[in-house]
C-alpha cells in the first residue's frame, strides 16, 4: 500500500489516519498538502481524513473540495485509484461531486461523539473485503453534520446498485430509528461511487484498530485494503 | 456596483436549524409564525464589468461555490 493522506487546513484526524495506514501496511503514508497539484508517483490509495477543513465555512467540505489538490484526486479516481473519505473527507467527496448527495446537519442538531454500530452491507469491495456481508462493527463517530441526504432518484439508484456499504444499525444489525442517530436517509453511513473505487463514510474506522485502545473493528477495512493492494501490486 | 446573492434550501429539504429557530421564536412568544427556513446572504462588491457580464459572473460563483445546487437555490440581485 502506497497511501497518500491529503492535509487540508483545519482537519484534525490526519495523524490518526496516517498511524492506522502505517500500522497495517508497515509503510509511512505520504502527507500531501492541499495546495499541491500532484500525488506522489505510485500512490495506490488516497485518504481524505476527518476534521473541519477551512473551519467548515460556507458548507462542510465545500472549500476543501475546490482546493488545488482535488484536481489530482479527481484524476486519480477517474483512473480507478482507490479513494477513502472519512467524516469531513466524506463531506469533501460529496462537495467535489465524486460521490452523490450531501451531508446535512444531524436531525437532533447535536454533535454526536460516541461509538456506533454499522452493518457492513457487502464484502465484495476493496474497502470491505476484510468483513463479512451482514457483519456488524463498532466504530466511533464524531460529527454534527452527517445526515446523508440525496434526491429520491439518487437514493433509489444507490440502493438498486448496492452502493450503500455501511448502515447505522442496532448492535444486532437491526435497523431502528434510535440507532440512526443523525437521521440519515435509509440509515446510510457510507457509500461507494458507481465504479466502486471511491468510498465515503461518516464514522471513524481508523480510530478502532489497536487493542490497547479498545475495540479493533475498524481494522478490517484497512487490513482488507492492504491485502487488496498487495495482491494488485 | 454592489450585488447580493441569496442562497436558500430547496423546498422538501429538511432544515433542522430553521426548525430550532422556529421553536425558539415560539418560546419567546413571537406569535403568528408558521415556519422558518434558514439561508445565507452574500453581499458582494463588484470590481468592474457591465450588468449582464456581472450577473453571469455571479451566477457562475453561485453554481461553482456559493450554493450546493443539489439542496439549495440561489438568487442573484444587482444593486445600484
Amino acid at each position: 500500500m502506497k497511501a497518500a493522506v491529503i492535509v487540508f487546513p483545519g482537519i484534525n484526524r490526519e495523524r490518526d489516519m496516517a498511524r492506522t495506514l502505517k500500522l497495517v501496511s508497515d509503510r509511512e503514508p505520504a502527507m500531501v498538502w492541499h495546495a499541491d497539484t500532484a500525488l506522489p508517483a505510485g500512490t495506490d490509495i488516497v485518504a481524505l481524513p476527518g476534521g473541519f477543513s477551512y473551519g467548515d465555512y460556507l458548507r462542510c467540505g465545500a472549500i476543501a473540495a475546490r482546493a488545488p489538490v482535488m484536481e489530482a484526486v479527481r484524476t486519480f479516481a477517474a483512473n480507478g485509484g482507490l479513494v477513502l473519505g472519512v467524516c469531513n473527507g466524506f463531506q469533501i467527496l460529496c462537495e467535489a461531486g465524486l460521490l452523490p448527495g450531501v451531508l446535512m446537519r444531524n436531525t437532533g442538531l447535536k454533535f454526536v461523539c460516541r461509538e456506533v454500530y454499522l452493518r457492513v452491507e457487502r464484502s465484495d469491495t476493496p474497502f470491505t473485503r476484510g468483513y463479512n456481508a451482514g457483519q456488524v462493527i463498532c466504530v466511533p463517530t464524531a460529527h454534527g453534520e452527517g445526515n446523508y441526504v440525496a434526491d429520491s432518484e439518487t437514493i433509489a439508484r444507490l440502493e438498486g446498485e448496492s452502493r450503500v456499504v455501511f448502515r447505522y444499525t442496532a448492535p444486532d444489525g437491526a435497523l431502528a430509528p434510535e440507532w440512526n442517530f443523525n437521521g440519515a436517509t435509509n440509515a446510510i453511513a457510507g457509500i461507494v461511487n458507481a465504479r466502486g473505487n471511491v468510498l465515503g463514510m461518516m464514522p471513524h474506522p481508523e480510530n478502532h484498530v489497536e487493542a490497547a485502545l479498545g475495540p479493533t473493528d475498524g481494522r478490517g477495512l484497512f487490513q482488507g485494503l492492504e491485502e487488496y493492494l498487495d495482491r494488485a501490486a | 456596483m454592489k450585488a447580493q446573492v441569496t442562497v436558500t434550501l430547496k423546498s422538501g429539504i429538511l432544515d433542522p436549524q430553521g426548525k430550532a429557530i422556529e421553536g425558539a421564536l415560539r418560546s419567546l412568544g413571537v406569535g403568528g409564525i408558521a415556519s422558518v427556513r434558514q439561508g445565507k446572504v452574500f453581499d458582494i462588491e463588484i470590481a468592474d464589468g457591465d450588468r449582464a457580464g456581472v450577473e453571469a459572473k455571479l451566477r457562475e460563483a453561485a453554481e461553482k461555490l456559493l450554493a450546493n445546487t443539489l439542496i439549495e437555490n440561489y438568487d442573484v440581485k444587482l444593486i445600484g
